[in-house]
């Protein structure tokens, strides 16, 4: 244990030899620039008395253990111990009260960050796993689904509804299956949308998943609630 | 010396060039003052309450070039109200009603308003450069009085500022006589620019060395631009994305080779990876490299890139690079001075983070570094001894860990024995920042070791009084002291009260310091402006046993400032 910090005598100023022989463990130190490096080497069972606010304690427990942490969609995950085993880094104590001020980022840093990145998961029906796009990326529909179409390799087929407003609906193809993919996402109040009704800035602020449905169900989906054409029905059979 | 004449001494002097240099010359006797002050051009003013403008000219008649500094450091991280102060309008106001030449301005953390850029504008024939940092209160119609006024703007220099956008017309308003620009930098500027004046004012501006553009600014405009100004040297690129299959990309990618002398770059807000390719000639040549807003280029892009910067002396990233980029930077960059890792995500959970295993590396890898900013996720004792041992030339030296009160979490120690080494090791160190788990033994070795700290920022760290007191006593040199959230209390702040004389400010908020305390020792010195800022009580004052919220102190030469808000409270 180490022992008590000297007393500041400010007009004599602090005693650095004294206390120059107490830094670290007694025997292990000599003096010079190596001191800091023989304290680490036998210091692993020296502890420090305990501060006022005993963080030391709260922070053993809080590495080991579970932990939780917070995705960034807001939802709450619990990790258990063996997952922590597999990482190399210890999953910091998650699900804090942000502190003011903390991390100490210049507050134009932190606003341009925070902004900068919109990325949405998309997922494809029959997909073994999902993506992430940044909708920042792109200024139009058009960008998104060409670059959607390089993600899932699948080609883009422009298909128009005689009866649409002025956006083309796109749909994609998967080339060996013959099957069509209707883009959807799924807006801030959790409802499934058709990609393209309102203008592309408003769909990037309201948009928080991207669904890519299998052309069969989107028909189920999305076009019932619409009045029924003669030429849609004819197209959609495909 | 009095055998010498004036001229003699005034030439010697203009040999003498650094701030301090000068303040030391002109402590000597009354001739050398007079002489000094006389021919002194280039005034630094670190806190622009210490004087008042009146004496600022009084005493530099000749002066041309002024730098001021206003709110305190923690500003920048919203720890001081909105209206604090800091306000240029009465130094320009002075200034223009003066005789004074103003040629150069450079503002930090101040308040300007578009009526003051326009009374700056009007009011000095050859004013040439303006450096905006951290600043806020103007809007673009502000910077259209500049550009349409200052007929010899030579540098317009806006970093991180805070400019409410009315319109991109204001690039419009340099005037077609405007030739004389040699750096322009607006990448701070959220709206759109009228992209064709932006091309004409770089092809008439034979002497552009700086452009940095902002966001608004696409790729096909840069290629214009290259085209007309093959001799930049500072880049900050714009929107950088595009078709790579696409004539536009093509072209860009002829053009960037005729810029040779490109040295600094920067911007990369708005990226397609892969467009990268066509900045890898540029990449040879590079000294600083500045990719922290780049959040869009991440992983194996990155790692490609940075293989191509062998002559690297700083570079600034973000933390996803991780420690495995980290490790290819130290192979790749063996001339790097200055690194800063920021957080790529400042509120997350930190998936793509850095640990100390990067800084180690790095350390290793870079023997030449001497200034470091680093946000990480964890650090270890062991990791900041090898980095100490590895890189004694730090100068500045900060470190941020991500949750700020973690030990060290191999040893769970805190990281006293770590920061002891840096600061035992690192014999010029004049800026730390601390961050982990600490206890008064870090400030012990701080006040013991630190000979030539000026600047010293402490959160969540100490166990009492002594802590501080260890720093005060011990750091001769120190000029600045902040301190959040750590238990420092009276007795810490009164025991030396000299002390603050003899440096530029102090701040604590969230310590245990009481009304008080910060009463007597206003008392006690009068040349300090001990400021108590209390924002959910203004008019209350309270009992002295009440704890206070922000204190800022600084020393003065006029007194209690007349431009503090409600809730600022000077005693």
């Amino acid at each position: 244990m180490l022992p008590d910090l000297p007393e500041l005598d400010v007009s004599g100023g602090l005693n650095f030899k004294e206390t120059e022989l107490t830094l670290g463990l007694p025997g292990e130190i000599g003096r010079g620039t190596s001191s800091f490096i023989q304290i680490t080497a036998g210091s692993s069972s020296a502890k420090l008395t305990g501060t006022k606010r005993g963080f030391s304690q709260a922070a053993m427990d809080l590495n080991l253990g579970r932990s939780f942490y917070v995705e960034h969609d807001g939802s709450c995950c619990e990790q258990s111990e063996s997952e922590n085993e597999d990482l190399s880094v210890a999953k910091p104590p998650a699900a804090k009260a942000q502190i003011v001020g903390w991390p100490p980022v210049r507050a134009f840093r932190r606003n341009v960050m925070t902004k900068s990145c919109n990325l949405v998961k998309v997922s494809m029906d029959g997909a073994p796993y999902l993506r992430k796009v940044d909708l920042e990326m792109y200024d139009s529909y058009q960008q998104l689904l060409s670059a959607l179409e390089d993600m899932f390799s699948c080609p883009t087929i422009p298909y128009t509804y005689p009866t649409r407003n002025y956006l083309d609906e796109k749909k994609l193809m998967d080339p060996t299956s013959g099957v069509e993919y209707v883009p959807t996402y799924e807006d801030k109040d959790g409802d499934l949308m058709l990609v393209g009704d309102v203008p592309w800035k408003m769909f990037v602020e309201s948009c928080k998943r991207l669904r890519l449905i299998k052309g069969s169900e989107a028909i189920g989906q999305l076009h019932a609630p619409r009045t029924p054409q003669p030429s849609a029905a004819s197209c959609t059979s495909t | 010396m009095n055998y010498f004449p004036d001229e003699v001494l005034e030439h010697v002097f203009d040999f003498v060039a650094s701030h301090r240099d000068r303040n030391a010359v002109s402590l000597v006797c009354r001739l050398w003052h007079r002489v000094e002050r006389l021919s002194r051009q280039r005034v630094f003013v670190g806190n622009c309450y210490a004087l008042s403008p009146q004496i600022l000219i009084a005493r530099f008649p000749g002066l041309k070039s002024l730098t001021l500094k206003g709110k305190p450091h923690f500003a920048d991280f919203n720890l001081v109200p909105h209206d604090w102060g800091g306000y240029v309008q009465p130094w320009i106001e002075a200034l223009s009603n003066s005789r004074i030449g103003l040629e150069e301005l450079r503002l930090k953390r101040m308040v300007v308003s578009d009526e003051s850029l326009e009374l700056l504008s009007r009011s000095f024939a050859n004013f040439k450069s303006l450096v905006l940092v951290s600043c806020e209160g103007f809007t673009t119609v502000g910077l259209a009085a500049i550009a349409a006024n200052c007929r010899f703007l030579r540098e317009l220099d806006l970093q991180e500022n805070e400019i409410d956008d009315h319109s991109g017309h204001w690039l419009s308003c340099f005037p077609d006589s405007c030739t004389s620009l040699i750096s322009l930098n607006f990448a701070c500027l959220k709206g759109e620019i009228n992209l064709a004046a932006l091309e004409r004012l770089v092809a008439r501006s034979p002497n552009l060395r700086s452009l940095r553009l902002n966001r608004a600014v696409p790729l096909e405009t840069l290629q214009n631009i290259l085209m007309r100004a093959p001799q930049l040297v500072d880049l900050g690129t714009g929107s950088y994305v595009h078709d790579p299959d696409s004539e536009t990309y093509n072209k860009l990618k002829h053009t960037i080779l005729k810029c040779k002398s490109i040295r600094n770059l920067s911007g990369f807000l708005e990226v397609a990876p892969r467009c990268l390719p066509a900045i890898y000639p540029i990449c040879l040549n590079l000294t600083s490299l500045n990719l922290s807003y780049a959040a869009g280029i991440h992983g194996s892009e990155l790692v490609k890139l940075i293989r191509h910067c062998a002559k690297l002396q700083r570079l600034w990233i973000l933390d996803c690079i991780g420690d495995k980029g980290l490790e290819v930077v130290a192979s790749t960059c063996k001339e790097l001075q200055e690194l800063r890792v920021f957080p790529s995500d400042p509120f997350g959970v930190g998936h793509a983070a850095v640990t100390e295993n990067g800084l180690v590396a790095i350390s290793v890898g870079c023997p030449k570094l001497h200034s470091l900013l680093y946000f990480c996720q964890q650090m270890t004792n062991a990791a900041l001894i090898a980095v100490a041992k590895n890189c004694p030339n730090f100068i500045r030296f900060r470190l941020c860990i991500l949750d700020p009160t973690k030990p060290d979490p191999v040893t769970m120690q805190p990281l006293d024995n770590g920061f002891g080494a840096i600061v035992q090791s690192c014999k010029r160190l004049r800026r730390l920042s601390l961050s982990g788990l600490l206890t008064d033994w870090v400030f012990l070795y701080i006040g013991m070791y630190a000979e030539q700290l000026e600047m010293l920022s402490v959160a969540f760290a100490g166990d009492s009084d002594k802590g501080m007191l260890y720093v005060l006593n011990g750091c001769k040199k120190l000029r600045k002291l902040e301190i959040r959230d750590s238990p420092f209390g009276n007795k810490a702040l009164l025991t030396d009260v000299g002390k603050y004389e003899t440096m530029r400010s102090l701040w604590m908020s969230s310590c245990e310091v009481t009304l008080g305390g910060c009463k007597t020792l206003a008392k006690e010195m009068p040349r300090l402006n001990v400021e108590i800022i209390n924002e959910h009580d203004q008019m209350e004052i309270g009992s002295d046993e009440q704890r206070v919220e922000k204190m800022y102190l600084y020393r003065t030469l006029v007194g209690p400032r007349k431009d503090a808000p409600e809730f600022v409270w000077t005693l």
